[in-house]
């Protein structure tokens, strides 16, 4: 079995080498990894398949990649979907421009080239020569998707919120993704010398085919417990104190199990702690959540909910003993 | 390869959940066993998830059955069970060769070998072709086969002889041997029931669901409220992935010339890229009228049930209640909570003597802009009206508003018109007339007024 696993390609993928390696790596460039993620990027590199990662907004899928380049020093190739984004737009285009513009400039020249041919067959032939260039290399505009399969050195591809797109790209995708190549039909198929680590992004606004789902890896990442918010606040807001980020924490776990129409996600925390920082406030208290409380819920309608309860939730998030368990129940590891 | 043979029984179990692996995600999953290794529990279940389950029900079920499924596999039986099952069809001596080098029940059960014991349950499952279990009906005929697997006869040779020997000592041994036969027993049902668990239970629910759906739902008892209700979720979603597809639809053929000259401009106005004219469209709006007298409120309730699990692709849904006077309760749904909102509109609005007449008149009154050329108007009800004026005209003025009429009866075909029931007066004007007596009725209903939008 492990021969066939093991021409794992490129050395620019060689620290993916081990579950742990990965942790390790990612946890380097700031991206705090659970053990679920890290084996699922793992699996994924060896087996070749693209990662699907599914997961309510703002939980970090789209930092997953870009912290995987960040830490396999490899480029990113970021592909947005949106409804009617087609091929043109993702693979590649024809620089029409200047394949205009280098029309009016040889015109001048076209005689020379065609001036001694006497026959109406060779004046075609000489002719088609000539659009061969003009359908070469030189004036074909790549796209994300062939950008990220002519990377030498490998890249990590984030074709990002693919549920936003149309269902005959996704099918158009199924070539792209199970073979690492594409087809321009004036030059040929071109496959990826190195194939990209592909991770795909959806926070099912639609539900996705079922072949793509099956040629994909699926990752859900969802809200974390309190330990490991903690470790990603810590890693991305530097000067939080610890009593503060304890509290916070904790307030927002407390928040995420309200009845809202919006939970906060991890982002929300961050950008919350960043501002309490900013206010040099050292611990939690009502009128302090009350003033920010807007960083956390998007929602009139939750931060009208969520008020009358606010001194509660903020006096028990203060409160340093919750007797080894997180309010959501789960054993605080920390 | 063993392992392997470990895994296509797992995959087997998952597919009973309905959780549906595609050979090709087996043989990823084969490879991702290579990669992550077979003797570390957790990391094989984090292993294997990505590659096995791709949803989130998926996952549920993959945490589920994994834990059941290798809790019972202590990792080193799977050598003798693949060996063992190679040669299951041999017939009859091969069973008593079989049984003559199986361990003694006695010893095993007296040794109290808890890996001894697990073994030979694995072996003995694996013979009784116990992955075939279907219902839980069928676990003491399992059970049966696997003590006949495991060598039951000739402990029971043996306990008769002892029992004929009429002295202390082999009544004494006698008593070992029934003890160690129930013992056995016992821990053979346990091991059938595990079995039913990952490989039949899935099947069960299926069965039972199926059965459910096509039960009168008049005819429920209050005891399949409860699954019907999870049911009723589940066809929903079915139904959401169907229609929560793209809105937009190229119209080709027809140029869209504005777009296309802007698109070109920078290319001297040579068109190279051209633009086609999109029609958009509609969003499915859905308004509900429902007639909540007792005779049909149970028929409403699933039919709100099933429309409030489809507000992902119908944000749009207007429901008014109605016996006597007519009002809105489309809010009461999204705040209340499903339960009670329920209790909150028949408490409201069940009481009274039914009046469609009165009910049309309120909503001209109150809502009849809610009826747009977007909307299709549902009208749950028997259509009998107390001898009132049934107000047909307003009816049919409604019915001229919306892009689609449709009328739910729970009544039967050959009621319509019978007593106080209008509902044939009603008819000229409803698109679709149609009786929905069972679930399978409601899903089709819903599934039209859906397919009137793609």
């Amino acid at each position: 079995m492990a021969d066939t696993v093991s021409e794992t390609g490129h050395e620019a993928y060689g620290p993916l080498a081990s579950i742990d390696a990965i942790t390790a790596g990612l946890g380097e460039v700031g991206y705090i990894s659970t053990r679920e993620i890290s084996t699922a990027v793992f699996i994924a590199h060896n087996l070749r398949k693209p990662i699907l990662i599914e997961g309510p907004a703002g939980v970090g899928k789209t930092d997953l990649a870009q912290s995987l380049a960040r830490f396999l020093r490899t480029p990113l190739t970021r592909l947005q979907c949106y409804e009617g984004l087609d091929e043109s737009k993702a693979l590649y285009e024809w620089k029409y421009g200047k394949q205009l513009l280098y029309t009016q400039i040889l015109k001048d020249r076209l005689n020379e080239v065609l001036g001694d041919a006497e026959t109406l067959e060779a004046l075609t032939g000489r002719l088609g020569d000539f659009e061969d260039i003009f359908f070469s290399h030189e004036f074909l505009e790549p796209r994300p998707l062939l950008k990220a399969m002519q990377q030498p050195g490998g890249s990590v591809l984030l074709i990002d919120e693919i549920d936003k797109s149309d269902e005959e790209f996704e099918a158009f995708l199924l070539e792209v993704l199970s073979d690492y190549q594409v087809t321009v039909p004036e030059i040929g198929t071109i496959s990826a010398q190195v194939p990209p680590l592909v991770i795909l992004t959806s926070n099912n606004v639609r539900e996705l085919g079922d072949a793509l789902k099956r040629r994909c890896l699926h990752l859900h990442i969802g809200f974390p417990d309190a330990a490991r918010e903690r470790e990603i606040v810590r890693a991305r807001v530097p000067g939080v104190a610890d009593t503060l980020l304890k509290q916070l924490v904790a307030f927002v776990q407390s928040l995420r199990e309200a009845d809202i129409k919006k939970r906060p996600s991890i982002s929300e925390t961050v950008d919350w702690a960043r501002t309490l920082v900013l206010m040099h406030a050292d611990a939690l208290d009502e009128d302090l959540v009350r003033n920010t409380l807007n960083v956390l819920l998007k929602y009139e309608s939750d931060i009208a909910a969520m008020d009358r309860d606010l001194g509660k939730l903020a006096r028990s998030a203060a409160q340093p003993e919750t007797k080894g368990r997180t309010r959501s129940g789960y054993p605080d590891l920390s | 390869m063993s392992t392997e043979r470990t895994l296509t029984d797992f995959v087997r179990a998952l597919r009973s959940a309905e959780v549906d692996v595609s050979p090709a995600e087996a043989i990823d999953a084969a490879r991702a066993m290579a990669l992550v290794g077979y003797e570390d529990r957790a990391r094989l279940k984090e292993g294997l998830r990505p590659v096995l389950a791709k949803s989130r029900a998926d996952e549920e079920a993959y945490d589920r059955l994994f834990d059941l499924f290798f809790s019972r596999r202590a990792p080193d039986t799977s050598d003798t069970g693949g060996a063992l099952g190679e040669d299951d069809e041999n017939g009859e001596d091969q069973a008593t060769r079989e049984a003559g080098e199986a361990p003694d029940l006695l010893e095993l059960s007296e040794a109290d070998d808890e890996t001894a014991i697990a073994m030979a349950m694995e072996r003995a499952g694996r013979e009784a072709n116990i992955d075939n279990i279907r219902f839980s009906t069928q676990t003491a005929y399992f059970a049966q086969k696997m003590m006949q697997a495991l060598g039951v006869e000739r402990l029971e040779t043996r306990l008769l002889d002892k029992l004929q020997e009429h002295t202390p000592q082999g009544d004494a041994e006698a008593e070992r041997l029934i003890e160690a036969r129930r013992d056995m027993l016992g821990r053979a049902r346990e091991h059938v029931e595990r079995q039913f668990e990952v490989f039949g239970a899935g099947e069960t629910q299926r069965f039972r669901e199926e059965f459910l759906a096509e039960k009168r739902i008049s005819a429920l008892d209050r005891s399949d409220m409860y699954r019907m209700q999870v049911l009723i979720e589940k066809l929903a979603k079915k139904l959401a992935v169907k229609y929560s597809r793209r809105r937009r639809k190229k119209n080709r053929g027809q140029l869209d010339i504005r777009r296309t000259l802007r698109r070109n401009a920078g290319l001297g106005g040579v068109p190279m890229e051209l633009h086609w004219k999109q029609k958009r469209r509609d969003r499915p709006k859905i308004i509900c009228i429902c007639d909540v007298s007792n005779s049909v409120a149970r028929h409403v309730r699933f039919l709100l049930l099933f429309l409030h699990g489809l507000r992902e692709v119908v944000p749009d849904m207007r429901a008014y209640a109605f016996s006597a006077r007519l009002g809105d309760v489309t809010d009461w749904l999204d705040t209340d909570g499903f339960e009670a909102a329920m209790e909150r509109i028949v408490r409201e609005f069940g009481m009274g003597s039914t009046d469609y007449g009165q009910a049309f008149s309120d909503m001209k009154v109150g809502h009849w802009n809610e009826i747009d050329r977007r909307a299709t108007l549902i009208m749950l009800g028997d259509g009998r009206s107390n001898h009132g004026d049934p107000r047909t005209d307003l009816f049919r003025e409604a019915s001229a508003r919306a892009k689609r009429t449709i009328w739910l009866s729970p009544e039967p075909e050959a009621l319509w018109g019978t007593g106080d029931s209008e509902l044939l007066r009603y008819k000229p004007y409803c698109d679709t007339l149609a009786v929905i007596s069972t679930l399978k009725d409601l899903e089709r209903a819903v599934d039209d007024v859906l397919a009137g939008y793609v």
